[in-house]
């Protein structure tokens, strides 16, 4: 079959596609966004009809796709790596249900924080959830991981994780496809007590989770993903897993290492492969992307000068690896070519020009200056980018929706005024709890809902409350007369001054909407409608 | 063959459009190819780099090592000294002379020109000028891919294939203007090397 130019996250997709997927559940959140987009766009995906329409969080994706696979069809949720927190709970059960039709969790990490707040390692979750865990190496391994990935899943009868990395999720290479699959049938769970989480059966479940764990480390073993490639001087075994044994390759000529080299895309670890390198070679350098969980399973507590890694100092403790790295890690020449020259400076993003956010923190900021900095609690999103100057407008990012409970909080501790400025997309993925909470409290804040009709920072997608903002907020019990909309205009300037200054003075619950589209989503109407002409 | 070329810009200048096309080129001569992005929060109006490597060998590592880049292929001045670190010793930059300002602290022209005289071979061309003078503004990445044609390995054909491929879409005035500004760029970097 012709070869197809994909992104590790279009790989996955496509290959989801191919091995029969039903349903795809997905909130945006970059690195992971592509793998959902592409499927919502794919010719096959539309002809079939999967599900491919986005979801509230990664909570209720997570969810969703448990339903899919209880009724016997394949699915797959895919969500950026602090999104797995959000949908932790969910997760952390489905491991104990398991799965009937085949599950695939694709969470995709962001290691050196490219588009993140945090930098943290999926795999401890499938660790944590006792579950298997694939790492592709490459946009082949992506694609081949979906077949094998939702085959594995029911034949195990548990959820798989399917863990990228920035760089595998937006790189390109060629993807050979297979045969395209049939969709299961819908078909209940044989047990009907699977999907029951009461305490006796999962007491049950729990013990035969535990149980699963040999069997699950003897298919790593025999995995066609991990391999042990000879090498004749043993002074050094290297332990490469998922990308980084890309890197490792790439610093060897022809990729041909002195070195064994033990390559690791699937979880819990091959015991046996391990314990062959360790018996082999007289040092280990293990090579990973995120953080050293194979190289702390491998030390132990006690004093440990065999393996090598992170946490010796051979690579830095945080931060993505990359060829250079390790080659400094293997004692070889530094490669790196002239410095930067110290007049080329940095060229931090910023909204957009014309960005309806702009208008709105100008606005706050004039409102804000009688009461001094330190008052708005803000979110994820486009307009966290308000925290630098020239706005300086925001004071605090925590989490997806925090804007609003941490601003609650500090209300409650007495704190005035206190300004939560969220996005509408993320007052959907997880703002209506926290504006519930203020009702019920009687709090005394100001949500800022700053609407520009889209999801902006992850390249503009639909969200589930589109267009019922003020509905919305009306059900949860803000008074009608303190949700006040404004158009963020330079010329309404003044006029949307007056109007924050009112919501300031109420003593309660207020909710002001700045609405106007992303300028960048606009812009790509007018270039669609125009080819479409 | 193997070509390991690192495209640098600001968001929003094209970028991933000409590696697109690169790339394209390139399947089309049969060679192995990876192209590593950058999407998200760098997006918008920040710096944005993509590192691309064609190989008739195997290609192990997404991104180019430091120290191996042949070609630094940029559409901004400033953003085309900041993979330095990357370019190897005989290796060439070829960058657009038009400067993107939006920050305060943007060096001096002088200054800039100075550090780009420093790298040992380097290709310094207006393509804004040269697009506005074929009189399509919009084609300036398109002018930049021209001008370093002759150092990516791939023949000229390949490239116009290739505009055809990803421009088609839009029409055939498009492509035409595309040809054209990729033709006055290699023009131009020919000019300019003498």
């Amino acid at each position: 079959m012709k070869k197809l130019l994909l992104l590790g996250d279009e790989a996955l997709a496509q290959g989801a596609i191919d091995a029969g997927m039903s349903g795809v559940f997905a909130y945006p959140g970059t690195p992971s966004t592509e793998i959902t987009e592409y499927i919502q766009v794919n010719e096959d995906a539309i002809k079939r009809d999967i599900h491919r329409t986005w979801a509230s969080n990664e909570k209720t994706a997570v969810e969703a796709a448990v339903g899919m696979s209880y009724a016997g069809k394949r699915t797959m949720c895919c969500m950026k790596h602090v999104g797995l927190n959000v949908a932790a709970d969910a997760f952390m059960n489905s491991a104990f249900v398991g799965a009937n039709g085949g599950n695939l969790i694709a969470v995709a990490d962001d290691p050196s924080m490219h588009s993140s707040q945090n930098e943290q390692d999926s795999r401890f979750y499938a660790k944590f959830a006792m579950i298997p865990c694939l790492e592709p190496s490459s946009q082949q391994e992506a694609y081949d991981m979906a077949f094998y990935g939702l085959d594995y899943s029911e034949r195990v009868k548990l959820p798989i994780m399917v863990r990228l990395t920035t760089r595998l999720s937006h790189s390109r290479a060629g993807v050979i496809r297979k045969e395209m699959l049939a969709e299961n049938e819908i078909k209940l769970p044989e047990d009907p007590d699977q999907f029951m989480l009461l305490p006796s059966y999962s007491r049950a479940k729990y013990k035969k989770l535990i149980k699963l764990q040999d069997e699950l480390i003897k298919t790593s073993e025999e995995s066609p993903f991990n391999s042990y490639e000879a090498g004749e001087d043993k002074s050094l075994g290297i332990i490469a897993c998922g990308l980084a044994y890309n890197y490792v390759k790439e610093v060897f000529d022809g990729g041909k290492s002195p070195y064994p080299i033990l390559k690791i895309c699937q979880y819990p670890l091959p015991k046996n492969m391990i314990h062959k390198i360790m018996n082999e070679c007289d040092r280990i350098l293990v090579v990973e992307e995120g953080q050293p969980i194979v190289e702390e399973m491998l030390k132990g507590y006690m004093p440990n000068d065999k393996i090598r890694g992170r946490l010796d100092g051979s690579f830095s403790r945080d931060g993505e690896i990359n060829p250079n790295k390790v080659m400094a890690a293997l004692g070889m020449a530094n490669t790196t070519g002239e410095a930067i020259p110290e007049n080329v400076v940095g060229r931090p993003p910023a909204l957009c020009v014309g960005c309806p956010h702009i208008d709105s923190f100008n606005v706050l900021n004039d409102v804000l200056e009688e009461h001094g900095k330190g008052h708005v609690f803000s979110d994820i999103g486009c307009y966290t980018l308000g925290y630098l100057p020239p706005y300086n407008a925001i004071d605090t990012v925590l989490d997806m929706g925090a804007s609003i409970t941490m601003a609650k909080g500090a209300a409650d501790a007495g704190l005035f005024p206190a300004v939560a400025v969220i996005g509408d997309g993320t007052f959907g993925h997880s703002g209506l709890t926290g504006l519930a909470d203020c009702i019920y409290d009687e709090t005394n804040v100001v949500v800022v809902i700053l609407d520009n009709a889209t999801t902006g920072m992850t390249g503009g997608q639909n969200y589930c409350i589109e267009g019922r903002l003020e509905d919305i907020c009306i059900g949860l019990g803000v008074e009608k007369e303190h949700i006040r909309v404004v158009t963020p205009l330079k010329k309404n300037h003044e006029e949307n001054v007056k109007v924050f200054r009112e919501e300031f003075d109420y003593e309660g619950v207020s909710v002001i909407i700045p609405r106007r589209e992303c300028i960048q989503t606009l812009a790509q109407k007018h270039r669609t409608a125009k080819v479409t002409k | 063959m193997k070509k390991d070329i690192i495209l640098a810009g600001v968001g929003g200048q094209g970028i991933l459009t000409i590696a697109t096309i690169i790339g394209t080129a390139a399947v089309e001569e049969g060679l192995n190819l990876k192209q590593a992005e950058v999407h998200g929060m760098s997006q918008r109006g920040g710096d944005v780099q993509s590192h691309l490597r064609l190989s008739d060998q195997p290609i192990f590592s997404d991104l180019v090592p430091e120290g191996k880049c042949d070609v630094i292929l940029s559409i901004e001045p400033m953003e085309s000294l900041r993979y330095l670190p990357y370019l190897a010793k005989d290796g060439i930059l070829i960058t657009n002379s038009t400067p993107f300002i939006n920050i305060t602290n943007y060096p001096e022209a002088e200054m800039l020109e100075k550090m780009l005289a420093n790298v040992k071979n380097h290709i310094v061309i207006n393509a804004d000028e040269i697009a506005k003078g074929i009189g399509s503004a919009r084609a300036m990445n398109i002018v930049m891919l021209g001008a370093a044609v002759k150092h990516l390995g791939l023949p000229m054909e390949n490239f116009e294939n290739a505009v055809k491929t990803v421009f088609g879409r839009k029409g055939e005035a498009v492509v035409e203007s595309n040809i054209k500004a990729l033709h006055a760029g290699r023009e131009n970097a020919e000019n300019n090397a003498k």
